[in-house]
């Protein structure tokens, strides 16, 4: 059984969205991870370097910007955390 | 000397930090033909072992088979040692031409170009035949050398979930606005030896109007009830419009591979696919064999048939002594342990129960997924399976895994 561990206070808009698309892309219906906002998601395995496009494309139609490949590294997609602080910054 | 200290240096701390995370390819050396019984030398400097291979590509067990060993020798004497160019300059022999017809034949398809390997086949085919206005979706668990063409290749690409057909169905609604749409799989894939539901592949792709490419690497020779691949068992052979193979695995076990499908995709690879154009042919010796593996396994089902009987008697041994395996119906069974370090401490142990098998982990297979992936092969005897079998029971026994399921593991080793 899937689980959504969120944020309380700080839980944004953009987090719940980038949460919920990781979950729906990356996560089988039957596997019974608990993904949060700091879950590691490259290094652990969750999300490989080669299917983390699927998760580029998203993000750029999302919040229509251009993420360059040497700043959408494996290393900036790995936790939600850091993911939307990378859109953030492209969002300008 | 440009080989500085320092860039010395930083390469051995590159070498120790593989070493430090337990992914370091140790040295095995085997000191007799490929077959079910061989002689290794492991660790390096060790004294010869006599061990049986239950970890080899050797599917068919052509790999020695002395009609195959003959038909290189004649190749070797009637065209040769090597061609010493590229195929368009003055690589293409006569039997070039032949096997490819023989393979074109043999699959199902229109036309075949030969690669020195599979995965040159594999480098080359999609920038031959996409563009930056096409998109390949292609499943997650592909084998590298198809993401290693997909990235060298302009077009866009996606990725859905391992086998999973909604998910499928969902990204090509997602890419129905792309000019050409190429969906990627394996036939059979390496690691957990599952196959592709090619015929449910082959509906969404002709609901959507995409073309699919299957790499049947892990299928040619002796899936399908005549061993034609993955598309011969799911029954939809007309449907596959590019495959990818090698001759390195049940086809012989040398080298080369090969891309075969529609003509015009085929045409494309021999004018653009870079691995065709800027690497030489395949050497005549190899070239004359995998001719006669085609004629031997086309005259008869006898070694497929074997294998599949052989395979079903070891998945049934191991079940039946409590070793957690992933179902399946292919000769690549995988004994599930999950722990890494437990894969490793395993397959080192049954070595010294004089059983060659290899244990995978992370980042070859999905973290917590580790295994000792068994392959079986149609020169393996029942005895030879009766002894991997025995092995399995007393190594897995010493480490209280028998009767376990994943959970049992897990809670025992950790992941």
């Amino acid at each position: 059984m899937r689980t959504i561990r969120k944020g309380t206070a700080m839980a944004d808009e953009m987090k719940d969205m980038v949460l919920e698309y990781v979950i729906d892309e990356y996560v089988d219906e039957d596997d019974d991870e608990e993904i949060g906002y700091d879950t590691p998601l490259i290094s652990s395995g969750i999300v490989d370097s080669f299917s983390m496009v699927s998760l580029k494309v998203f993000l750029e139609k999302k919040y229509k910007i251009s993420l360059p490949d040497n700043e959408a590294t494996p290393e900036a997609f790995d936790t939600v955390n850091s993911i939307c602080e990378l859109v953030k910054k492209f969002q300008g | 000397m440009a080989y500085t200290d320092k860039a010395r240096k930083q390469y051995q701390e590159q070498i120790e930090e593989i070493k430090s995370k337990g992914l370091y390819k140790e040295k095995r050396f085997i000191c007799s033909p490929q077959d079910a019984a061989i002689t290794v030398e492991y660790p390096e400097g060790a004294p010869n072992a006599e061990v049986l291979n239950f970890c080899a590509n050797n599917y068919l067990g052509l790999s020695s088979h002395p009609e195959v060993v003959k038909a290189a020798h004649e190749g070797l004497d009637k065209r040769g040692y090597g061609m010493s160019s590229v195929r368009f300059i003055c690589g293409t022999q006569d039997i070039h031409r032949e096997l490819q017809d023989r393979m074109s034949k043999f699959l199902g398809m229109e036309d075949t170009l030969l690669f020195p390997s599979c995965m040159d086949a594999n480098s080359g085919v999609f920038e031959a035949i996409l563009e930056e206005q096409d998109v390949i979706i292609a499943d997650r668990l592909i084998h590298a050398s198809l993401v290693d063409g997909i990235r060298l290749c302009s077009a866009q690409y996606d990725t859905f979930k391992h086998m999973d057909m909604k998910h499928l169905k969902k990204k090509l609604e997602l890419h129905s606005d792309k000019r050409h749409v190429l969906v990627v799989t394996d036939g059979v894939f390496s690691m957990d030896g599952d196959l592709a539901p090619l015929d449910e592949m082959c509906d969404l792709c002709d609901q959507y109007g995409a073309m699919i490419l299957v790499d049947d690497s892990h299928a040619s020779g002796f899936i399908g009830k005549t061993g034609r691949g993955t598309h011969e068992h799911f029954n939809c052979i007309d449907k596959v419009d590019l495959i990818t193979t090698t001759f390195g695995k049940g086809l012989g076990g040398a080298s080369g591979g090969c891309v075969s499908g529609r003509r015009e995709l085929i045409e494309l690879c021999r004018q653009k696919a870079r691995p065709y154009l800027f690497s030489n042919s395949m050497a005549p010796p190899i070239v004359n064999a995998s001719i006669k593996v085609i004629d031997l396994i086309s005259k008869s089902t006898e070694l497929r048939d074997k294998l599949e009987w052989n395979a079903a008697y070891f998945r049934k041994g191991v079940e039946d002594a409590g070793l957690c395996v992933r179902p399946g119906n292919t000769p690549i069974v995988p004994v599930m342990l999950y722990n890494a370090k437990l894969a490793n401490d395993m397959s080192r142990d049954m070595y010294a129960e004089g059983i060659y098998v290899i244990g995978f982990f992370f980042p070859v297979v999905p973290a917590g997924a580790a295994r000792i992936r068994v392959q079986l092969s149609a020169a393996h005897t029942k005895e030879h399976i009766d002894k991997a079998v025995a092995a399995f029971t007393k190594v897995g026994e010493k480490y209280g895994i028998l009767g376990l399921d994943k959970k049992g593991i897990i809670d025992k080793y950790g992941m």
